[in-house]
């Protein structure tokens, strides 16, 4: 395990190195943006504004990072080689992965956790002293930090064996699909035959539901969310993504490099 | 190679097993988010125009959206028996102003604004608001007018206006004959079982959108029950003319000739004869249900 | 057909061992039948064979080089011991133990052709990484890297970004990242491509050094003479199969294929009769005879006033060999083709 951390605090090193962190600072600007133009146009709203808004930027540049750089992360190294000499160390192709796999984790939670702080920040500006409730956040940014991480699996597994063009496109439809396959399971309205609904309910258990980590409504009222959905939903994002990386482990470990 | 056979079986167990426990997670998951009502009841955006200019030249596929969004809002409200149904409106209201052609919108949304809860949102005002937005983009469309009607005389019994707009749609193209001879019956009647009846039976018939023709058939089935009530207390009239005493039972009115057998409701279960010798539906009968709902 | 025997050269078995040879009592790199399918066309149905039935033993502390034209398979051999790609048939082992066991990997160090690094990283921080997974202690690393830098002459340049480094500094990383850790067997993929003669001068004293320091080196090359001068042994590889395994001078044969004379005329301009032999350069003519015929040559250019600038032994050098084989491997694929229409 100790191989998988060395290659974990590389890509973590690549990361900080690479223009990553800018986000951060446009994100902090925003915020602020955000929160004294808030200020300006609504009453009594600006509160749920905000952190709806904060919590919708950290998820969708959190999800542009987890789709574009976990593709990244594996097909880069074998467009540009620079695999080769690594797995001639004595480091076998799945602890490869896996390192990979939690340095991006720990450069996304980093990027998550400045980000949240910037989301404090701006909520401080507009409704000062902060309160109990607004802990819930945190809540809310660490679900979202699961997201992305059963994100970066899907994107790792889809970059093992396709170009990093269609990986992305994969991923991202996987995805969208993901955030509806909640619905599909709730679906009362079209009539259709029972072989069909059937079909749709167990495509609907079998995506990744990205609904699960959404809690942003409960949060941006005050309302706090119960520990046992976080405690399942953490597990969920464990046993898929445990699922997923064993798969991309598999498939990476059998693939003849050009 | 032998490890390799391995590691593909212990990976097929690996999936299988963790599925089966994404699944066992996932019904847990979904029961928890319900029952703390997690689910978000904020529209970030309730103004028409603004989400119009935000879909740049994709409105209507932006309003296909919105409906599907409407109509999933309103069958999940449904199947909770929720009757907060506070964001009908302004999805309807988005949808038409992204698309003002979109017939369905006009015609099941109107539908489910004006019914009176539990079935819908009791808002006939709105219904009304939401129809002549439609007639004004889509002005020969006469099942509109069909529809305005149809709010007018049941929700807001209001019948000069419904029997207006039933004339007014009888003259545009298309329109079946039956338009011009409501107006007029409603204009003399007013409101009775067999209008009603009878103006529920064309929306079903007439009616694309499959929601639509649900809600039109299950009013239709309480109007048949209405009318079967109507017909059989007649018949309990005569009995009781006939003998001086009240029927108790159905069967007595079919000895005294009455009536050839049994009848049964809609959903095929026999009438009763209950309080007062007045016909009431079986007590195994699912009609019953929607009749309570109905009388709330 | 042995194509060896035409060159007067050692003839192999169909092991690819050369018949002369002794077995080996401690090979460190041992391959045996290995073969590699590419599928292509549509729907994958053919198939190309890139290495067919590769049978070879590389010796504890013995330079190996790995010859053959571009695309016969010498780098898919090296990407299939490293376990870059996966051969279709066949096995191999490296120090005794399979290919297919990681912790082999300890002890060998690989320059993969046309090596490229993560060009975030300088010089001394790539060691430092790769350095990592042997299990060397911080210290241990920091003086390693110290030594290999200067080594391989990249000591000014180590707190550059490597994505500032040309070619030639490349190469000369790659090498140091292959044998910093000390292995018992170092694997070069075309160690010299890209190399000025300079940067190759210091690359060939580099192999002499590991092979001084007893460690076993297997490079692949389609430089003859680089092989000429560093190996103990050389295997040649073309279209796919092992053509000949030996000494570079067993393989191109020890006898004499002659001699060359070279000679201008004399002042009195007197014209010898082997001038219908010679081939001439301007002033200088050039004629190839047999050893027997020297001295009577050598006799009537005398009498002619001939000057006589040089005689020579002709050798058949490596390149000939090679390229008969390149040529009859040519033929025979055309003459299948032939046949099969």
């Amino acid at each position: 395990m100790k191989n998988v951390m060395i290659v974990a605090t590389n890509t973590f090193r690549e990361a900080v190195r690479d223009r990553v962190l800018y986000n951060l600072v446009f994100f902090a600007l925003l915020m602020m943006a955000a929160a004294i133009l808030v200020g300006q146009i609504s009453i009594d709203i600006e509160k749920s504004v905000i952190i709806s808004l904060g919590l919708t930027a950290i998820s969708v540049i959190g999800l542009f990072i987890a789709i574009f750089i976990g593709v990244g992360l594996v097909s880069k190294e074998m467009d540009k080689r620079t695999l080769y000499a690594l797995l001639a160390k004595p480091l076998p192709r799945w602890k490869f992965l896996l390192g990979k796999y939690f340095g991006l984790l720990m450069t996304l939670t980093v990027n998550t956790a400045a980000m949240a702080l910037g989301l404090y920040a701006a909520l401080w500006v507009v409704k000062h002293p902060l309160v109990r409730a607004d802990g819930f956040v945190l809540v809310a940014v660490y679900l979202i930090l699961l997201k992305l991480g059963l994100i970066v699996a899907l994107a790792m597994l889809f970059s093992c064996f396709t170009t990093p063009f269609l990986a992305i496109l994969f991923t991202a439809g996987i995805y969208v699909s993901g955030v509806y396959a909640g619905d599909l399971r709730v679906m009362r309205v079209v009539q259709m035959d029972p072989g069909m609904l059937k079909l749709l309910r167990i495509v609907s258990y079998a995506l990744p539901n990205f609904e699960n980590f959404n809690v942003m409504g409960a949060v941006a009222h005050d309302r706090g969310v119960p520990g046992i959905l976080v405690g399942n939903a953490t597990l969920y994002a464990i046993v898929y993504g445990a699922i997923v990386l064993a798969i991309a482990a598999v498939v990476f470990s059998r693939r003849n490099l050009k | 190679m032998k490890s390799r056979a391995l590691q593909g079986i212990a990976l097929g167990v690996l999936i299988v097993l963790g599925m089966a426990e994404v699944w066992n997670l996932q019904r847990k998951i979904d029961a928890e988010k319900q029952s703390l009502q997690l689910e978000s009841e904020e529209l970030m955006l309730r103004s028409g125009s603004m989400v119009t200019r935000m879909s740049l030249e994709y409105a209507p596929l932006m309003a296909a959206i919105y409906w599907t969004r409407a109509v999933q809002y309103f069958g999940e409200k449904h199947h909770l028996q929720d009757q907060d149904l506070q964001l009908l409106w302004p999805l309807l209201d988005i949808t038409t102003t992204l698309d003002p052609n979109l017939l369905p919108a006009y015609r099941t949304g109107s539908s489910f604004l004006s019914d009176a809860p539990p079935r819908g949102a009791g808002e006939p005002d709105l219904a009304v608001k939401l129809l002549e937005r439609g007639i004004k983009a889509n002005p020969e469309q006469w099942r509109l007018y069909q529809d305005l009607g149809n709010v007018y005389y049941f929700d807001k019994k209001d019948y000069l206006k419904a029997s207006q707009a039933f004339q007014q749609g009888s003259e545009l193209p298309g329109a079946l004959i039956w338009m011009k001879a409501m107006a007029a019956r409603i204009a003399a009647e007013g409101e009775s079982l067999e209008t009603s009846y009878f103006l529920w039976k064309q929306v079903y018939d007439g009616a694309k959108e499959p929601e639509l023709k649900k809600n039109a058939g299950s009013h239709l089935r309480m109007l048949q029950v209405e009318l079967d009530f109507r017909a059989i207390n007649h018949l309990a009239d005569e009995y009781e003319k006939q003998t001086g005493h009240r029927a108790s039972k159905m069967s007595e009115l079919v000895q005294a000739g009455l009536i050839s057998g049994v009848p049964v409701d809609p959903d095929g279960y026999p009438y009763v004869l209950g309080e007062g010798g007045k016909a009431e539906l079986n007590l195994d009968s699912p009609l019953l249900e929607e009749q309570v709902m109905q009388k709330k | 057909m042995c194509f060896l025997e035409h060159w007067g050269g050692v003839c192999v078995d169909a092991g690819g061992r050369v018949l002369k040879n002794r077995d080996m009592a401690n090979p460190a790199i041992e391959i045996e039948n290995l073969t590699k399918e590419y599928p292509y066309g549509f729907l994958n149905l053919k198939k190309r064979l890139s290495l067919e039935g590769l049978t070879l033993q590389v010796e504890d502390g013995e330079v190996f080089g790995f010859l053959g034209p571009n695309g016969a398979g010498k780098s898919t051999t090296i990407k299939c011991l490293m376990r870059l790609i996966f051969p279709t048939k066949g096995t191999a082992r490296i120090l005794g133990k399979s290919i297919e066991d990681v912790s082999m990997h300890q002890d060998i160090g690989y320059l993969p052709e046309q090596p490229y690094f993560y060009d975030y990283l300088t010089a001394t921080e790539l060691l430092d990484y790769f350095a990592q997974f042997h299990g060397l202690t911080a210290n241990d690393r920091k003086a390693r890297i110290e030594k290999m830098l200067k080594k391989v002459g990249l000591e000014s340049t180590k707190k550059i970004q490597l994505r500032k480094y040309s070619k030639g500094m490349l190469q000369r990383v790659g090498l140091a990242q292959a044998i910093l850790h000390d292995p018992k067997v170092v694997v070069l993929d075309e160690p010299m491509s890209g190399l000025d003669p300079l940067g190759r001068r210091e690359v060939r004293d580099i192999i002499l050094e590991l092979k001084r320091e007893g460690r076993t080196v297997l490079f692949s090359t389609h430089i003859l003479s680089d092989a000429e001068m560093l190996c103990d042994r050389v295997g040649v590889i073309v279209g796919g199969k092992l053509r000949g395994v030996g000494a570079p001078g067993e393989l191109v044969g020890i006898q004499s294929q002659g001699m060359e004379v070279l000679f201008e005329l004399g002042p009195e301009g007197k014209r010898p009769a082997l001038l219908s032999r010679a081939t001439q350069t301007g002033e200088r003519y050039r004629v190839e005879l047999k050893e027997e015929e020297l001295y009577a040559a050598l006799d009537e250019l005398k009498l002619a006033g001939a000057r006589i600038l040089s005689v020579t032994q002709i050798k058949a050098t490596l390149e000939e060999f090679f390229m008969g084989l390149v040529e009859a491997d040519r033929a025979q694929a055309a003459a299948v083709e032939v046949r099969g229409k």
